[in-house]
């Protein structure tokens, strides 16, 4: 589904020229469930944000359902099928929730189909469906919303960013049922989850860990996570609440 | 409705939201003429003898009616200068809808500049739409400058949307407000400017009595070359509570001057203003670009969503 060939990534760092990712490969393939996690500044975001089209790779090329999409940028990689869950929501001044789940709908919406996307995760569209995507919602409820515009995107392939971040131990429940969800209604669909979370780590079928800008371990997680408890790589929730 | 031609009937459209003639009083002024004209059982609307322009009075306890007086100008050159004043009772409830559309295909400029004046009287409440439009490509400028003058006696609320969105090359707006004890003033602007047009929005409100409360806000968008000046002021003369927000967008070479201000004369009041100006953010636009939208539809999302 997804083939990354020789990526690379580097930043302009007061004169200095800092690589972030090195001749990175890597190879999706469809119906799977793959959990990128390492450490901190080890790449991950920057990854998932090369693979939307949000950065552009210094070299290498990007092949998606046998197309080359490294030239592609973020309009025309959604329409073909990617899509991207914001670590960090965007907020919107006037745009309404249900403004951001038409648009990502690609059709007309019902008030019907919006309370779907809705009650997936968790809110009432009576509450939501008019409330304006702005500061007055709070991190939780902007992160729901976030996870409801992907479910209405229905894409191929979809990265989410850190997607336990700002959301509570009821609603990673939830999160976990939404992706088994999406994977056995988007017909020969993956999911790439960037993430330190144990439980989302150990449902994986595929784990990579990537540090300094390098694939360190890729395999199934059953090989990948006993490799990984102790490490900087991985967190669960108790941690979270010491 | 009537006899109006398309352009008439399209404009009609764009400002009072009118596909048909309305229920309840109105009166269309075309061209600077009476076009059409209905009172109610309890609204009046009646010609000014010294000038131009009319009065429309509503008696005590009117409630769930409404007053259209749009105003249209289709004819190249027309300048004019219109009063209308309100009247409101005591214990109403009512909407007015008062919108004015330029389209001018000429050289020559076409101006409107009307005066309105509101005197509400205790707990009525009054909701005023106000919608500015320009259309048609003749050389000719199309100009508006309206002055907006409330006055809200005890206990009365007014809920004021003004909207400017498109078409107009100049504008000169002027919104004046004194409220007494309890009176309560929500304004909700939208400008919109673009090519080289040049808006100027200000407000004064003077909040006289106890617990007399006003909200005014302004959200704007300048695109190209255009211009606005933003000036709302909320005086507390009062224990009060005055509250002022402009926001604006500015893209291309837009420029935007907002001054907020408060002035507080008692140890009572509560003002607050804010402001802020800035391009849409980058992080917008990649959002919804991973929506499938190309940066000029996200740009446009953006903008429909912020001026709704």
């Amino acid at each position: 589904m997804l083939e990354l060939k020789n990526i690379s990534f580097s930043v302009n760092d007061g004169g200095k020229t800092v690589e972030i990712l090195s001749d990175l490969n890597l190879k999706i393939d469809s119906q799977k469930f793959i959990v990128i996690t390492g450490p901190n500044g080890g790449g991950k975001s920057t990854l998932a944000k090369i693979i939307a089209g949000i950065e552009k790779p210094s070299s290498g090329q990007i092949i998606f359902n046998g197309e080359d999409i490294t030239d592609k940028n973020i309009t025309d990689r959604a329409n073909l099928g990617i899509g991207f869950a914001f670590q960090q929501p965007v907020k919107f001044k006037g745009l309404e929730v249900f403004d951001l789940l038409r648009i990502a709908s690609k059709k007309k919406l019902t008030i019907v189909d919006a309370c779907e996307y809705l009650s997936e995760v968790g809110l009432c569209a009576k509450d939501y469906i008019n409330r304006e995507v702005n500061s007055s919602l709070s991190g939780g409820e902007l992160k729901r919303i976030e996870i409801a515009t992907i479910l209405a995107r229905k894409s191929k392939l979809t990265i989410f960013d850190e997607p336990e971040a700002g959301i509570d131990i009821w609603s990673f429940q939830n999160l976990i049922k939404i992706f088994e969800k999406m994977q056995k209604e988007i017909r020969n669909s993956s999911i790439i989850i960037i993430s330190h979370q144990e439980r989302l780590i150990s449902i994986a079928d595929e784990i990579i860990v990537l540090a300094n800008g390098r694939i360190q371990k890729q395999g199934s997680g059953k090989e990948v996570l006993p490799t990984l408890i102790g490490t900087n790589s991985i967190s669960n929730v108790c941690d979270k609440l010491k | 409705m009537f006899n109006f031609d398309e352009i008439q009937k399209r404009i009609l459209r764009e400002v009072a939201d009118l596909h048909k003639v309305p229920t309840g009083a109105y009166n269309f002024r075309v061209n600077g003429k009476l076009a059409g004209r209905n009172n109610s059982a309890n609204i009046e609307i009646t010609s000014k003898e010294d000038r131009s322009g009319i009065d429309i009075r509503i008696k005590a306890g009117t409630v769930n009616e409404s007053v259209h007086i749009p105003v249209v100008l289709s004819a190249s050159g027309l300048t004019e200068t219109v009063y209308n004043d309100f009247y409101v009772g005591e214990n109403c409830d009512v909407v007015i809808v008062a919108g004015c559309g330029i389209d001018n295909c000429g050289v020559q400029n076409s101006q409107h500049d009307g005066v309105h004046r509101f005197f509400v009287e205790k707990n009525s409440k009054v909701k005023y739409v106000e919608k500015h439009y320009g259309s048609g490509d003749g050389t000719g400028k199309r100009i508006l400058n309206p002055t907006t003058e409330v006055n809200l006696d005890e206990g009365s609320i007014m809920e004021m949307e003004m909207v400017q969105i498109k078409g107009v090359d100049s504008t000169n707006r002027k919104t004046l407000a004194t409220l007494k004890a309890e009176a309560k003033l929500f304004v909700r602007e939208r400008l919109m400017t673009h090519g080289v047009q040049q808006a100027l929005s200000a407000y004064h409100v003077s909040l006289n009595g106890e617990n007399s409360k006003a909200d005014v806000v302004s959200r704007s968008v300048a695109k190209e070359k255009s211009y606005q000046k933003l000036d709302l002021c909320i005086v507390g003369n009062a224990a009060c509570h005055g509250h002022t927000e402009c926001d604006s967008i500015i893209m291309d070479e837009g420029k935007i001057l907002a001054v907020p201000s408060l002035e507080a004369n008692h140890v009572d009041a509560m003002l607050v203003h804010e402001a802020a100006i800035g391009k849409i953010a980058g992080e917008q636009l990649i959002k919804l670009m991973t929506l499938g939208l190309t940066e000029k539809e996200a740009e446009e999302q953006i903008i429909n969503g912020f001026l709704k």
